[in-house]
């Protein structure tokens, strides 16, 4: 039943429905334009639905549909994230990346996709012959006939730079609300939002639901522009050895369904495989299916035969949320007071921080910065940056193949986006994300978490 | 306590082949051992289960007893052990990079021995499908669970396997008051050889043989899993799934390290003196080869103990070794791959597996003639050996099935 009493006391000047990387994005975007922000998400952490499973890529948007709302966000948003991941902490890994063409067809529409990232405004694309990218990429199959290299596309740390945003939209004054799914709402001068933990009040509403964005509309606003059509990904990530098997990240020539296969490094030293395109109508469950990964592991050595003889660390598999458009679906509401974020279907995490600020421009809301904004620094955790084992009075270490600290695993632990599952504990810190997936640490972990997690790792046994 | 910049010999893990290893050198050299843990004895700890400790012991002791009980023996023989530890990097010298709360250190020393063990694969290494809920566990996680923290991450899961340590998780789940549902077997028949052990549990807990886990469901913790069996699918309910055994070396240390790792058992090259690629490293224990029991990698840590110690002094015959072929793609590993002039060699048996069930015949030759033969019928997991020859020379060792 909802809880007719406040969630959260006070009026809001806005309130983003939603904490995965687009939520997250537009609150930072609104708190440091001073605003008085609420942040409700329906699960217990953030980053539960499409953000938990993307291929952690920062795109230039080369291969976006010319002229395209999707395309000016991914290119405003690479452009701000560059300006600002020193600042927060965030990892930055100049990979580059490399279209490869494997049979004749692809290889004739190469011209057409250098065409396309020109347009873009992409114009450091540099054509490869066969040659030229083995030279480049000495693991490429032979089967390689030509491609290009995309000198920009980089490497992050899909997690970090979420929760980064909320920390930062935090420390300037926003407030989360976690477990709160938002059951309707009513507008009276200002939004009434009702959740299953009681009201929210505020004058913007912003729906950045993902999965559930066109449902919202019609419980909130009582239609819909757009149908979310999951598209299911999964993906396969090699042990740490096998990075050294490719420096950049490749990717297939597209077609009209998806970007492809892509087999990349990651932030934290692995290399993955994925992500499939599946469509299906389930928005809650992200299915891994043993053929499908079996499946990647084949296309993947296909893409690089020296990975036959490396080991899988992971399987994930995340929905994306697919309309039946090709470009994204932001629109404010005349009279409403009340913007839709729908479609960002599998760019967002390039595209969230230009997202934010299409938003904004899109609320046009009379504001006053704070004089000192505060900038948070997150802890890193990618392999490319010093790391606290490294470091004196770190606790020793308790996740022995992610090599996480204790001194990592309790500060994750505290402060308003505290870890309240080892889901969200994972994805902080890195426990359990190693080879072993658990085998050394579980029983350290389930100490450690004691009185944390909504649902204890494991119960005392009489 | 800090670390020292140097020692004699550096041994890494301490479970009972490092234990067993550094209580034979203590005697004759400086041995620090590491253990990244917080407490030393490795995977015994958690073994809250008989029978450990009859070939050290000379009794029947539980793995936890049995730990403390070698610990002991080497504390008391000088060996001095460091727990807290992680080795992060091996570099020739020989000399490792170690962390811990205090964060980067480096120890050099005459000798290092590597002796990490083993851990299991897990779920997604085996590509299992489904959900991702938290319930998921190896064998190692259950037993450290319940017999190092006093906890149940579950009531009523199922094992996937069916390899002793499959029985050891059955045993583990009934001590602490958890009813596993089912027993899942993709292969036609158990894998657990020792009926003895193995029938009084398979009364209590139905075992699906020829079955696979085709999904896990549950969105926040187990709640379902779906089986494809010789019927076709079919779903139970379950609030937890155990993955056992299939057992792999942990030796992450060779990535980016000068040591030659073989691909078929996943541990270092070694030869007959348990030697690495880099003669200042050793290896024993499960980290050799997945896998044997405490006692028998307790043995092994003893005799490349005293190979080592013939190292210390300069003993060790030369250096000149000779690749142990294989013909017949049934073999799935051999240990060891690599063998020098056989006195006072640590093996004194090649070790093997094959990785499908044979019947057929096993021989082995030196420089073209036969030295043994035997006929096998074997399945994989079980333990085959043949000795190593008097002579040396280059080996091969031949399957010709039947």
């Amino acid at each position: 039943m909802p809880n007719q009493a406040p969630a959260l006391s006070g009026r809001f000047d806005v309130a983003v429905i939603g904490a995965g990387i687009v939520g997250c994005a537009i609150a930072r975007r609104f708190a440091l334009a001073g605003a008085r922000v609420a942040v409700i998400e329906k699960a217990v952490d953030i980053l539960d639905g499409s953000s938990k499973g993307n291929s952690a890529i920062l795109h230039t948007g080369f291969d976006a549909l010319v002229g395209s709302l999707e395309h000016s966000c991914i290119a405003s948003g690479y452009a701000e994230y560059l300006s600002i991941h020193g600042r927060l902490g965030l990892p930055l890994i100049r990979s580059g990346a490399l279209v490869v063409a494997w049979t004749e067809e692809e290889e004739a529409i190469l011209p057409a996709l250098i065409e396309q990232a020109h347009q873009n405004g992409v114009t450091d694309v540099e054509t490869l012959s066969a040659t030229d990218l083995r030279a480049a990429e000495p693991g490429l199959s032979a089967r390689a006939r030509g491609g290009f290299r995309v000198p920009r596309e980089f490497l992050i740390d899909p997690w970090s730079a979420p929760f980064a945003y909320l920390l930062q939209a935090c420390q300037n004054g926003a407030e989360i609300l976690r477990g709160a799914e938002v059951t309707g709402g009513c507008r009276a001068g200002d939004w009434i939002l009702e959740t299953t933990r009681g009201t929210v009040r505020a004058g913007l509403v912003v729906n950045a639901a993902g999965l559930w964005g066109d449902l919202l509309d019609e419980k909130l606003i009582g239609r819909r522009d757009f149908h979310i059509k999951p598209r299911k990904g999964q993906f396969v990530v090699y042990d740490k050895p096998a990075a050294a098997l490719a420096s950049h990240i490749i990717l297939p020539v597209p077609n009209k369904v998806t970007k492809g296969v892509v087999v990349c490094r990651t932030a934290f030293g692995n290399l993955l495989v994925g992500p499939t395109a599946e469509d299906q109508d389930d928005r809650e469950h992200a299915l891994l299916v043993s053929e499908m990964l079996a499946f990647l592991r084949r296309r993947g050595e296909e893409i690089l035969p020296g990975l036959k003889d490396h080991a899988v660390t992971a399987i994930y598999a995340g929905l994306r949320p697919a309309t039946e458009f090709k470009d994204y679906q932001i629109r404010l509401h005349d009279g409403l007071s009340y913007i839709t974020v729908g479609g960002i279907r599998s760019t967002g995490l390039s595209a969230a921080l230009g997202i934010a600020i299409h938003v904004e421009d899109l609320a046009r809301l009379a504001l006053t910065p704070p004089t000192a904004p505060a900038w948070p620094k997150v802890s890193n955790i990618s392999e490319f940056g010093a790391r606290d084992w490294q470091c004196e009075g770190n606790g020793g270490v308790a996740c022995h193949c992610e090599l996480v600290t204790r001194r990592e695993i309790l500060a994750a632990l505290e402060g308003p986006l505290a870890a309240r599952s080892l889901a969200g504990l994972k994805r902080r810190t890195r426990v359990t994300m190693g080879r072993c997936q658990g085998f050394y640490c579980s029983a350290e972990l389930s100490r450690l978490t004691d009185g944390r997690f909504d649902r204890a790792m494991a119960e005392v046994a009489e | 306590m800090s670390l020292p910049g140097e020692v004699d010999v550096i041994v890494i893990g301490s479970g009972p082949a490092g234990l067993g290893a550094a209580t034979e050198l203590a005697s004759v050299a400086r041995v620090l051992v590491l253990d990244r843990e917080t407490e030393a004895g490795g995977i015994p700890r958690h073994c809250g289960h008989f029978p450990f400790g009859l070939r050290e012991f000379h009794r029947l002791m539980r793995g936890p007893d049995y730990a403390r009980a070698l610990v002991a023996r080497a504390e008391a023989s000088g060996v001095r052990i460091a727990t807290g530890v992680n080795v992060v990097k091996l570099h020739p010298g020989p000399r490792v990079t170690v962390t811990s709360d205090q964060g980067p250190h480096e120890i050099r020393a005459k000798l290092v021995l590597i002796a990490t063990g083993v851990r299991e694969t897990s779920r997604a290494q085996r590509l299992i499908g489904g959900e991702k809920p938290a319930g998921v566990l190896s064998t190692g996680a259950l037993q450290s669970l319940v017999y190092l923290e006093g906890k149940r991450p579950f009531r009523r899961p199922i094992i996937l396997g069916t390899e002793l340590v499959s029985f050891s998780a059955i045993m583990t789940c009934l001590h602490a008051g958890i009813r596993p549902v089912a027993m899942i077997e993709p292969g036609p028949r158990i894998t657990a050889r020792r009926p003895a052990i193995v029938y009084p549990w398979l009364k209590r807990v139905p075992v699906h043989l020829s079955t696979n886990i085709r999904r896990i469901e549950g969105r926040e913790h187990v709640e379902r899993v779906v089986l494809a069996g010789p019927e076709g699918e079919s779903t139970l309910a379950a609030d937890g799934v155990i993955v056992t055994g299939r057992f792999r070396p942990e030796a992450t240390l060779l990535e980016g390290s000068h040591l030659e790792r073989d691909p078929a058992t996943g541990g270092p090259v070694i030869d007959n003196f348990g030697c690495c690629s880099d003669p200042s490293y050793f290896a024993a224990g499960n980290v050799l080869r997945p896998v044997e029991t405490a006692g028998w990698s307790w043995a092994e840590g003893v005799a490349i103990g005293k190979t080592m110690r013939a190292g210390l002094q300069g003993k060790l015959p030369d250096i000149a070794r000779h690749r142990v072929t294989t013909t017949g793609d049934a073999i799935g590993w051999v240990l060891p791959q690599t063998v020098r002039a056989p006195e006072n060699a640590a093996f004194d048996r090649f070790q093997m597996r094959v990785n499908r069930p044979v019947r057929g015949r096993l021989s082995l030759r030196v420089a073209g003639s036969e030295y043994a033969s035997r006929s096998i019928v074997s399945r994989p997991e079980r333990r085959i050996t043949l000795p190593l020859p008097p002579t040396i020379g280059p080996v091969e060792i031949l399957l010709e099935e039947k």
